[in-house]
């Protein structure tokens, strides 16, 4: 018999992160390197760990490998427990056959059986693309508080960008009364965080129900919650302020790694109470050569920098040699920037090689057409050739060979 | 691979750098930004395969406790095997605390015994050097000798003779002769108090130095039994730095700064291993200006950082200048504060304008906890 547990947690990372495009060619999006030492999904693991929660199903489906080996057997969140920790759940094949999960919803409700093991009272439904800090805990006080069926976590967005959220309409006390999905011109600005905490016995029905529906995509947002207000179910909305970003995108991820870098933006990753946790590589100390410039950034162990370095987020086991640049940048782990290279705007990703004197990605101002600028992002792997012009915004999936003398003419 | 048992000594040679030892022993010193001086002989077990550890104790251990944990960052968290901790009084007969290397593996012969392997290496956490064991374990084997000892070829000025002991070769490198703490200059044969030995001899040498009240390995099994035992040396080659005083703590820290040090020390197939403390990414500020230094994760730097070694988690404030100094970690340096040749231990806090200044040969230690 298994203990057991008031609350348990299930993070969504499936997701391919198509509109990540290269940087999630062979990796979830939940596994993609984030703030110098962080892939994505240690932010909502360690969220559990901090918050008290010790049962966790990660959902995967896309391209797994990267993201299984990562997790492991849970250790660097403290999920490593003899009652619950963190499971890595695959669809499986069942005896009437089997599935990929087709939806949000039919990716829990093919878990119903690792949940109901622990018999929990209520259910905690994660994103795995979010970057925040937050205490579920609190959370949940609430749903308990307010007697709800089902809790969302909102938090107010500007009202120009309502249309790119799923808003919930509610009453004074927290009660939702309305549910519209990206509405063109929105009644209120509380945008859902895609955080959802479940009491066991409407979710199971409300799951089930949904997977009689052959009509039903199977999902949160568009099935399970509007199905529930149909109902008249007690829907509440939690209000969470402080810092969370969606980082679905590439300009988004860019964007949230130079958060980092802005003290007056509230994400603080150094700060004691509520770390977030990883699986850290084994190297020493990072060098900072007699060569280097290095301002407003984060860096993390196993780098050496002997160029210039500025804006940027370097991983583990980053190059810059002497006399390159790096500027408004994110390397991740691996990566060396040859002697002269240019490196700006840019997100470039594991093991690549950027050569002697290459220019990657250009700086807003340098670029004539504004509508073609963009972050440049080259895929994991990839060999930039000597002397080599990456213009901004482009996505290299393919090795660029040396630029030859002829052409440099 | 014949199964080896590894022993490590973690408080011989704490009298050394006794400022550093105050409140902890040789093992647990802080080293290289990130490191303690055990992770380098435990990760150099680890990575030859060597399974069954354990790590001899006599005082100041509560650090090192705290720094092994399970031993999971070695790969030692075993079921079976792994890494043993061994506290003193490990036996009724040996009462009081041991005096020399016998009685300490008097005190764990059941625990020697009942572990599963033919051979027993002793080791310290003087060194600093990353080992593959495997060269040494063959030639022991190979050698058909009684007793391996392993030697580094060092250059000694007659300065510092503690805890020295240097060997006199033969042609097949045979010890001959031994000398200990003397005064001998020039190129040496120095011993680094690490050595192979068959379980069944070691047994028998400690019960036999036991009941003659002999606690000493280096003078009453290795000098007095030259003729008796066939002890063959075995010379290490590569980097390799005995930390014993403070100028050598000093030296041994800023020559991490030697890209080359660091390629020896840190290969990729060979990496060292230390308790992980989760600190986010160093945060360099607007005004940071760093040259020629090592720093760990959860730095925080916005002043000025000189040939240097920073621990985890420092801050040095705007207008700071850190010159020439180790830091060890959590400690905080105040804002327009100018260090030069100091070694701040951890947890020190260093107030606005503040001017410390030692010289190379004499860095200004501040013991723990300071509060300047």
């Amino acid at each position: 018999m298994v203990k057991r547990k008031k609350s348990i947690a299930m993070i969504l990372a499936g997701g391919q992160g198509s509109r990540l495009y290269s940087l999630t060619q062979k990796l979830a999006k939940p596994a993609v390197p984030f703030g110098g030492k962080y892939r994505i999904i240690d932010f909502p693991l360690s969220n559990c760990v901090n918050s008290g929660i010790d049962t966790v199903g990660v959902l995967t489906q896309y391209q797994p490998l990267i993201l299984n080996e990562y997790i492991g057997n849970g250790q660097p969140w403290d999920l490593d427990r003899a009652h619950g920790g963190v499971f890595v759940l695959p669809p499986y094949q069942k005896s009437s056959g089997s599935d990929w999960y087709t939806g949000t919803a039919n990716a829990i409700y093919q878990n119903m059986q690792f949940i109901t093991r622990y018999d929990p009272d209520y259910v905690i439904i994660l994103g795995g693309d979010h970057i925040y800090k937050m205490d579920y805990s609190k959370m949940l006080d609430f749903h308990i508080e307010k007697e709800a069926d089902c809790t969302v976590a909102v938090m107010e967005v500007p009202k120009e960008e309502t249309s790119r959220f799923g808003i919930m309409n509610t009453h004074e006390d927290g009660k939702i009364y309305e549910f519209e999905e990206k509405p063109v011109v929105a009644k209120s600005q509380l945008a859902s965080m895609g955080i959802y905490i479940f009491s066991i016995g409407v979710l199971k029905q409300y799951l089930q129900d949904d997977d009689n529906d052959p009509i039903s995509s199977k999902d949160f947002g568009k099935n399970i919650i509007p199905a529930m207000l149909l109902n008249d179910l007690r829907l509440f909305a939690y209000r969470f302020s402080g810092y969370w970003k969606d980082v679905g995108t590439i300009d988004s991820l860019w964007e949230a790694n130079m958060d980092l870098l802005d003290p007056a933006k509230p994400l603080d990753l150094g700060s004691q109470d509520w770390k977030i946790y990883a699986r850290n590589a084994v190297r020493p100390p990072q060098f900072i050569s007699k060569t280097a410039h290095v301002q407003n950034s984060i860096i993390t162990e196993g780098t050496e920098v002997h160029g210039t370095v500025d804006f940027s987020v370097l991983f583990a086991g980053v190059v810059i040699e002497e006399g390159a640049s790096v500027c408004d940048s994110i390397i991740m782990p691996g990566t060396v920037i040859k002697k002269g290279a240019a490196v700006q705007y840019a997100i470039i990703a594991e093991n690549c090689v950027i050569g002697e004197d290459a220019v990657v990605g250009s700086r807003p101002e340098d670029t004539s057409d504004k509508d073609a600028w963009g972050v440049c992002v080259i895929a994991g792997g990839v060999k930039v050739g000597k002397g080599a012009f990456v213009h901004a915004k482009a996505m290299i999936e393919q090795d660029i060979p040396d630029k030859k003398e002829a052409d440099a003419e | 691979m014949k199964q080896v048992l590894g022993i490590v000594f973690s408080n011989m040679h704490d009298h050394m750098v006794s400022e550093l030892t105050a409140a902890r022993c040789m093992g647990s010193v802080p080293i290289g930004g990130r490191y303690r001086m055990i992770d380098f002989v435990l990760s150099g077990f680890a990575n030859t395969g060597i399974e069954n550890v354990g790590v001899i104790t006599k005082n100041n251990y509560q650090s090192l406790m705290n720094h092994l944990g399970s031993g999971r960052e070695w790969d030692l968290a075993r079921r079976r095997g792994g890494l043993v901790i061994l506290p003193p009084f490990g036996n009724v007969e040996t009462s009081g605390m041991y005096r020399g290397r016998i009685e300490a593996l008097s005190g764990i012969m059941s625990h020697i015994k009942s572990t599963p392997g033919d051979y027993v290496i002793t080791a310290d956490c003087d060194l600093l050097a990353n080992i593959d064991y495997m060269p040494f374990i063959k030639s022991h084997i190979d050698s058909g000798a009684d007793i391996s000892v392993m030697y580094k070829k060092m250059h000694l000025t007659g300065e510092v003779t503690k805890d020295l002991c240097t060997f006199l070769l033969d042609g097949d490198d045979m010890v001959r002769d031994m000398l200990i703490e003397s005064e001998i200059k020039g190129e040496q044969n120095v011993y680094i108090n690490t050595m192979m030995i068959s379980k069944d001899l070691l047994d028998r040498i400690v019960n036999d130095c036991y009941s003659r009240n002999q606690f000493s390995f280096e003078k009453d099994v290795l000098q007095s039994g030259i003729n008796r035992y066939k002890i063959h040396a075995f010379e290490l080659e590569g980097y390799a730095v005995r930390i014993n005083n403070m100028r050598m703590y000093y030296e041994a820290n800023l020559g991490l700064l030697n890209p080359h040090v660091r390629e020896e020390l840190f290969p990729h197939d060979r990496p060292i291993y230390t308790k992980v403390r989760d600190e986010a990414p160093v945060r360099y500020g607007l005004d940071a200006r760093v040259s020629n230094s090592l720093i760990a994760d959860g730095c925080v730097i916005e002043g000025e950082v000189e040939n240097s070694l920073l621990f985890r988690s420092v801050k040095v404030c705007k207008g700071a200048k850190v010159k020439n100094s180790i830091i060890m970690q959590d400690t905080e340096i105040g804002a327009n504060s100018n260090l030069d040749y100091v070694i701040t231990d951890k947890d020190v806090i260093i107030k606005d304008s503040r001017m410390i200044m030692g010289f190379s040969t004499y860095p200004v230690y501040i013991s723990k906890g300071s509060n300047v």
